[in-house]
């Protein structure tokens, strides 16, 4: 249905797309794999009119199409959720879900009618909110859902997702792919991106492997195994994947305490909570989105005000977040784009960003130094950057993951937060970012890993919280940490009563 | 200063293409005499008659550069300049007149920068509201007349010589310079940067977002000071009603010929000073050459609308398109690129 051949796409310093191919055929998800900077994002760009190709031809059944605009591809037929989800934050999640296609009477939005329309939109996908609140408003997961509704009725012949889930815990995971299913069944042809590859063996029927902008293979699923994947993605194998871990959750360690949380939070947003953390601990966070794990992390580095902290010397005033970051704290947030980057500065400047600001400014960074510090974590990281100078808004996705996290490995925290660090990381940066913590951990750095990927948690965690329904409801330790008692403790409502 | 230089190329080369232009139409342009000890000539008055946009420039630049606009300069302005008269009439002395002209700048970009950096209110109506406002606090100060004043040492500020070269002219360069090197030889302009590109990750990165912008607004109301100080020395008077008009459109216009963008983030002083003396080549041209009055805003605006359809990306990227399609034909069907 869709056939793709030689597509080229230059960047200043980067061939993004060497003579690429690629084919989607109806009723079948078609995965699009590959590593993070492997032109992923940059062959749907392409694809939707979002980057115009430098070579090559796209053709729909048959005919030559060359989108000049999002919106052109969208008259044909392809809707898309990009990974960087672009909705306007300031209009209503029925404004959002309905843009463009507004029910109207004699040229008027019909309010109510779009309302519904909305309602109807977000419905299979279990998403009771209200539709006439600002999207801005909600969570990054719900604004991934929006994004998904929106891309599914916009999609009438082509569907693409990249990176749907990356947000998104397993309960949302299992309903967008029903929902993918059965547009499946209706004969659409859907593009799917993942890092998660249990996901990858679980929806799809073939796969794509890009490496360095270059096509690698196109197989059956049933055709290859996990090895073999990551084999293709990478190009080699992979030492060591995330399951066995260096953590040893048999036996409970004492630590000496090193920081002590009390009363954190407020009724209606979290807790409130306590908080012991003990040096060179790992603290995980499961729960379901909107269970108030970003909020408690929130409370925590002074985003928001709300308890006391207090270390072996006394209390530590953490009420914002230059204090918190005074007293030694960090913090990763979830929402990379909104959040994490400063997207026009280089990736040098991103990643000096937070030590320059806790120097003054009286004390700059000697561009030496700066350098310096780019190309180390530019090379630990692993950073797929043609140059420390590129703007960090260019690179990819999960890169410019990289880049927020490499802020704050460089300003050496005594307790670093991280709200779901490896959201958009490939598996073999996953691997090595989840070396890179335990060897900090080792370092005696403390760790609140906040995370939807339950075995990044079993992985890392020397202790795992369970947030449900904004409060902080059991807490699993050594032989407990496990994918099933961390399950049913998040779960636990549910089975007891009827939820919405 | 090679880099430098580099960027600054599209403003340096528009300022030689109006420089020209006016060259053509007056052949006079360029002469530079030494009269008295003093250069006179038509470029030189341009340095002299820039010294007020250029000094409102350098502040609307930093400001900019944290994705705000400063619409009060040219009525704050008008405040210092009163300031300044009423206490050099209220025999407080060079000194003193100067310092308090000063502190009202700078309480001026004190109010603004509270309005929008703890109040959060936008910008564009925070300023607004002292945009309005001050010329009645002007008024008030000069007791709606022009208050004049006779002070040889503050109307050498305004119409004096240094080493051959306008007071307003000097001023404004240091001033210039100054701004710069305190962005570039501290960090201050890599946090302004980030603070316009994104407030929220640059707070949680730990920088201190609501006193830096505070602070550009205080640089921005300082600049308007200097700028009220020289307006009012060169007439030896403060007018509440004239002083400033509208310059603040000019100064924004300034920084946007300078190539700075109004979404904030990467900025250039040196650029807007090139723009603010682009824009009053533009206005002595017009002037020189002779124009009946009733033309100058339209030639003005045509000029200026010229100007920044030629550093548009939009018109870069379609030139460099045409020129590519020139050099190997591509097929049809292939057109510019849209911004994702
Ligand atoms: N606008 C741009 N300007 C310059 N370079 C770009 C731009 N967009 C992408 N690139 C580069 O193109 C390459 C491919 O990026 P792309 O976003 O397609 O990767 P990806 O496969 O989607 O990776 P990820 O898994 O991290 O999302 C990267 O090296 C990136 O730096
Ligand atoms: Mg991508």
């Amino acid at each position: 249905m869709l056939t793709i051949r030689s597509l080229t796409k230059r960047f200043p310093g980067t061939l993004a797309l060497d003579d690429v191919r690629f084919d989607l055929r109806a009723g079948e998800v078609h995965a699009l794999l590959g590593e993070n900077g492997a032109g992923k994002s940059t062959l749907i760009k392409c694809l939707t009119g979002a980057y115009r190709p430098d070579g090559g031809e796209i053709r729909l059944d048959g005919a030559k199409i060359a989108p000049r605009s999002t919106s052109e591809a969208q008259e044909l037929g392809i809707g898309t959720v990009y990974q960087e989800v672009n909705l306007l934050p300031n209009l209503t999640v029925a404004q959002n879900l309905c843009f463009g296609r507004e029910p109207r009477r004699a040229g008027m939005i019909r309010t109510r009618a779009m309302t519904r329309a909305a309602q109807d939109m977000l419905d299979p996908y279990g998403l009771d909110i209200d539709v006439t609140r600002d999207l801005g408003h909600y969570s990054v997961a719900i604004r991934q859902i929006v994004a998904i509704a929106r891309a599914v009725a916009l999609s009438g012949k082509v569907l693409i997702l990249d990176e749907p889930t990356a947000s998104l815990d397993a309960r949302e995971v299992k309903m967008l792919f029903d929902v993918v299913r059965g547009l499946k069944a209706r004969g659409l042809g859907i593009v799917f991106v993942s890092h998660f590859l249990d996901q990858v063996f679980d929806l799809s029927d073939r796969v794509t492997v890009l490496r360095n902008g270059r096509h690698i293979v196109t197989e059956d699923i049933a055709a290859l195994d996990r090895l073999s994947l990551i084999e293709h993605m990478l190009g080699h194998a992979l030492e060591t994947e995330v399951a066995d871990h260096a953590t040893s959750h048999d036996a409970v360690i004492a630590r000496p305490e090193m920081l002590t949380f009390r009363g954190m939070g407020r009724a209606g947003v979290v807790g409130p909570f306590d908080l012991d953390v003990g040096q060179g601990e790992v603290v995980g966070l499961a729960g379901l989105l909107g269970s108030g794990r970003t909020e408690s992390a929130e409370y925590l580095f002074g985003l928001r005000s709300g308890g006391t902290a207090e270390d072996i010397k006394g209390p530590i005033p953490i009420d914002t977040p230059r204090k918190a970051i005074a007293a030694g704290f960090g913090f990763a947030p979830e929402d990379r784009k909104t959040d994490g980057i400063v997207a026009e500065l280089s990736v040098r400047e991103n990643i000096a960003l937070a030590l320059q600001a806790r120097r003054g400014w009286a004390r700059p960074m000697p561009r030496a130094e700066q350098q310096r510090l780019a190309r180390m974590y530019i090379e630990r990281l692993d950073i797929r950057t043609s140059d420390a100078e590129k703007a960090v808004g260019d690179l990819s996705g999960g890169n410019q993951q990289k880049v927020v996290l490499a802020r704050w490995l460089a300003m050496n925290p005594r307790f670093l937060i991280l709200d779901e660090p490896t959201r958009g990381i490939d598996v073999g940066a996953h691997a090595e970012i989840l070396r890179l913590i335990h060897e900090l951990v080792g370092e005696g750095m403390s760790l609140l890993v906040i995370s939807s990927e339950l075995d990044e948690l079993i992985a890392v965690a020397d202790r795992v919280i369970v947030v449900r329904d904004r409060a902080h409801v059991a807490e699993l330790t050594g032989a407990e940490i496990r994918a099933d008692t961390i399950v049913r403790a998040i779960a636990r409502h549910d089975e007891i009563g009827e939820v919405a | 200063m090679q880099r430098t230089l580099t960027q600054l190329a599209p403003q340096l080369v528009t300022l030689a293409a109006v420089v020209l232009l006016v060259w053509v139409v007056f052949p006079g342009f360029l002469d530079i005499r030494l009269v008295d000890g003093r250069l006179v000539g038509p470029v030189i008055d341009i340095l002299k008659r820039g010294a007020p946009v250029a000094l409102l420039a350098t502040g609307m630049t930093l400001v900019i550069a944290t994705r705000g606009i400063d619409l009060s300069v040219g009525t704050v302005m008008a405040i210092c300049g009163a300031v300044a008269a009423w206490a050099i009439d209220g025999g407080f002395g060079l000194g003193g007149a100067l310092a308090l002209a000063i502190v009202a700048g700078l309480v001026a970009g004190l109010w603004n920068g509270t309005l929008v950096a703890i109040v959060g209110i936008q910008p564009i109506v925070a300023t607004l509201i002292l945009m309005t406002a001050g010329r009645g606090i002007a008024q008030l100060i000069t007791e709606g007349r022009i208050l004049t004043f006779t002070h040889d040492g503050f109307a050498w500020l305004g119409s004096g010589t240094l080493l051959a070269v306008p007071v307003p002219a000097v001023i404004w360069v240091l001033t210039g310079i100054a701004a710069a090197l305190l962005m570039r030889r501290t960090a201050l302009g890599l946090l302004v940067e980030a603070v316009g590109i994104n407030r929220r990750a640059a707070a949680l990165a730990g920088v201190n977002a609501t006193v830096l912008l505070i602070a550009v607004y205080m640089a921005s109301g300082l600049c308007a000071a200097l700028a009220g100080i020289i307006t009012a020395a060169d007439i030896r008077g403060a007018d509440a009603n004239n002083a400033g008009l509208w310059l603040e459109l000019d100064a924004i216009l300034a920084v946007v010929i300078g190539g700075n963008s109004l979404l904030g983030g990467r900025f250039s002083v040196a650029a807007s000073l090139i723009g603010a003396m682009i824009i009053q080549t533009i206005d002595t041209g017009i002037l020189l050459a002779g124009f009946p009055s009733e033309y100058n805003l339209v030639i003005k605006a045509a000029l200026v609308l010229v100007i920044l359809v030629l550093q548009s990306p939009r018109f870069a990227a379609e030139w460099r398109t045409w020129r590519a399609a020139r050099a190997e034909p591509r097929p049809a069907g292939q057109v510019q690129e849209d911004a994702p």
